[in-house]
């Protein structure tokens, strides 16, 4: 198998260097696009490598032959053109940003697609200049030359980052502070903007005008989910925009079904699965490996992603549960001193539970080891009460604190603290406890003994 | 002498309608400066225009006798809450260190000595326990005092202040308004707009009342009058008898 793989890869010279331009670029485009996320621009991006596409025909229709060069040259000065029209709309008139994004991009777009068909039309040129595959991209015909100016390119965006990381930082969170400073904050705007035309630009051959965008937003929309932190945030974007990147060209440049055979044996000749991926467009590729990383993200993502808030819930309700139903307990109790035990309806007259919520907190407080049930007589176990004992006099503690000072109370007042020592002063503490004691409201231990 | 802040003339409008007009302000001395006035008197865009944030139709700002360009490392700034995006990916202490990036200059990251720096300027508003939470997980008065501690750590000489007290409750006011004053005490100028009447006498000793023009400017007990209100509120009674009462209880505790 492994002997397959290296022989693979001895054959496919040049898939592997298509395949590092490929990867480099997700990286690059993976972070340049989460600071574009960030500062509220990822449309922008939408909309230059629309408005490219009309620069790259016209650049064509002047050189009558295919130079990737002077293509993506002619797709950055219309794209760019595009972006300075959006600019100007904003600035001038009183359209709104989205719906100039909308109109120039529509109608750069369509004016693209209609060089695109005199361009097939020609005589001669027309059908072999093959400018059909900047629309979904094709990462097959790249050549060695185009795949070092992508990797230059990366290096040279990576390396602003890294430069500019705390302009970039600080004019995404708070311009007006950023201009308050003194910074040329349109000018940090400009080179962002720059980088994310240099993203698209060197993007389009092999993921198309269509698509490119997602290389920029879907790496840092689905980083957002991990972490809390802007330098984490922009290492995983450019972990996704890599694995984009990789597994796009992987699936559309190589030969899957000669490299299955190679590696797996002849038998994966019988797979019509591998077949199915020979000669699929990269951009499409490229977006569904993002949407699949999007979606894994939004689910797993441990910070924000919906399974660690929907955990982070239960936990809390739980949390919740056990404590008002431990502090019910004590009231009752208290209410009814020389009782050890209390029954299921007197802690239902008590509370708004159904029957069935209190028997599921019952069997939960039961399973920990803190209530003991007979026959419907329910009394606390010493842990149990211990632990009572200490939610009643958190709870006391925090109604007293709140009709005492109740104009701190809207900052610090929190279901999920137990008890308000941890906001207030020993000395406020011991104050508030006098006050209970006084009103005969300090929670005991004889009312459980 | 040098005029701390010198705002001449200063006009400022958006799509020809003025925002500001003709707008004359000099402080001298160090001050405890409140600018109050109605909704769109142009409070923040005062502000604004005196840091280059907004472009004038005319007019001229000087701050220590220089062009605003010249000082920027003098000046502080506390914009809105309401202008960034608390989900922001940064940390408290992030915010905070980026009151230390006016004085780094180009290229250069914030280091230890800089942390070191942030901390303390937290530990000022109570927030040292909170600086690796994200900024949104904090209370509205919470993020407030991140925004002022991010002031701090920019160690200025004159600060400009939009609303450092809006939607923060009573007990953070209070607090607050304690950094100002120390500030205050250390020969700083601050210059803060304030939206709630009642306590301008409480917390401000220089009183700038706006309305598009200036109407008033002066030491609070002499310019924060019934009359001058009246002028810049015109006949708006509810907010008149907030602030009449207030002055008054001003007047009985003295």
């Amino acid at each position: 198998m492994i002997e397959g793989l290296l022989q693979t890869a001895r054959e496919n010279y040049n898939l592997l260097v298509v395949l590092a331009g490929a990867s480099l670029l997700g990286i690059g485009a993976g972070i340049i696009g989460a600071f574009a996320v960030l500062r509220k621009r990822a449309l922008t991006g939408d909309a230059l490598s629309h408005a490219a596409l009309p620069g790259l025909c016209i650049a064509f229709l002047i050189l009558r032959e295919r130079n990737l060069i002077a293509l993506l040259l002619g797709a950055l000065a219309s794209g760019v053109i595009g972006i300075a029209i959006i600019s100007a709309l904003g600035r001038w008139t009183r359209v709104k940003s989205d719906a100039a994004i909308g109109t120039v991009l529509t109608v750069f777009f369509g004016l693209g697609m209609m060089l695109l068909g005199i361009i097939q039309h020609l005589p001669g040129v027309g059908s072999r200049a093959g400018l059909n595959s900047f629309i979904f991209g094709k990462t097959a015909g790249m050549t060695q030359g185009d795949v070092y100016v992508i990797l230059a390119a990366a290096v040279v965006c990576l390396g602003l980052i890294v430069v500019f990381y705390k302009e970039f930082q600080l004019v995404s969170f708070d311009a007006e502070f950023a201009g308050s400073l003194g910074w040329p904050v349109y000018g940090v705007d400009l080179l962002l903007m720059s980088l994310v035309a240099a993203a698209v630009v060197i993007g389009l051959p092999s993921v198309g005008v269509i698509l490119v965008s997602a290389l920029l937003i879907m790496p840092g929309a689905a980083a957002r989910f991990w972490t809390e932190r802007l330098s984490t945030l922009l290492i995983v974007a450019g972990g996704c925009g890599f694995a984009m990147g990789f597994a796009g060209t992987l699936l559309s440049a190589a030969d899957i079904p000669r490299i299955g055979e190679r590696v797996f044996g002849a038998s994966a000749r019988e797979f019509t699965l591998l077949k199915a991926f020979a000669n699929l467009p990269t951009g499409p590729i490229i977006v569904l490996t993002g949407t699949a990383i999007f979606t894994a993200s939004m689910l797993f993502g441990w910070r924000r992603g919906a399974i660690a808030r929907l955990l982070a819930h239960l936990r809390f309700q739980r949390q919740w549960n056990e404590r008002q139903l431990l502090q019910t307990i004590f009231d009752e109790l208290e209410s009814a001193t020389p009782r050890r035990t209390v029954t299921r309806a007197a802690l239902l007259a008590r509370r708004a539970w159904t029957g069935a919520q209190l028997a599921r907190m019952l069997a939960a407080a039961r399973a920990d080891g803190l209530i003991a049930d007979e026959g419907g007589e329910i009394s606390l176990t010493p842990p149990g009460a211990k632990a009572a004992l200490e939610i009643a006099r958190g709870q006391r503690l925090w109604q007293v604190f709140l009709t005492e000072y109740p104009e701190l109370a809207a900052s610090v007042v929190n279901l999920v603290s137990a008890s308000v020592a941890e906001f207030v002063p020993a000395a406020t503490l011991a104050e508030l406890r006098k006050k209970l004691e006084a009103a005969g409201r300090w929670p005991r231990e004889e009312a459980l003994a | 002498m040098t005029a701390l802040l010198d705002i001449h003339d200063v006009t400022v409008a958006y799509h020809r309608r003025p925002v500001l007009w003709d707008v004359d302000l000099t402080l001298k001395q160090p001050q405890l400066a409140a600018v109050v006035g109605p909704n769109g008197a142009g409070k923040s865009t005062l502000i604004k225009a005196v840091l280059g944030l907004v472009p004038m139709a005319s007019g001229r700002v000087e701050v220590f006798g220089q062009p605003v360009g010249k000082v920027r490392k003098r000046i502080g700034y506390v914009p809105q809450r309401e202008s960034v995006d608390w989900d922001f990916p940064v940390s408290v202490l992030d915010v905070v260190l980026m009151g230390t990036y006016g004085k780094l200059g180009w290229f250069r990251r914030p280091g230890f000595a800089q942390r070191q720096w942030a901390r303390k300027c937290l530990e000022k508003v109570g927030l040292v326990s909170y600086e690796r939470q994200q900024i949104g997980q904090l209370s509205g008065g919470q993020q407030q005092r991140v925004f002022l501690a991010r002031a701090l750590a920019q160690q200025a000489d004159i600060y400009f202040m939009d609303e450092p007290m809006a939607g923060v409750d009573a007990a953070t006011e209070r607090m607050i308004f304690e950094v100002l004053a120390d500030l205050r005490e250390q020969g700083k100028t601050i210059i803060a707009v304030h939206h709630d009447l009642r306590t301008v006498p409480q917390y401000f000793d220089y009183v700038v009342l706006l309305n598009v023009r200036l109407v008033a400017a002066g030491p609070q007990e002499q310019t924060f009058t019934p009359e001058n209100l009246k002028k810049t509120y015109g006949g708006r009674l509810a907010v008149l008898d907030a602030a009449g009462e207030a002055v008054a209880a001003e007047t009985r505790a003295l």
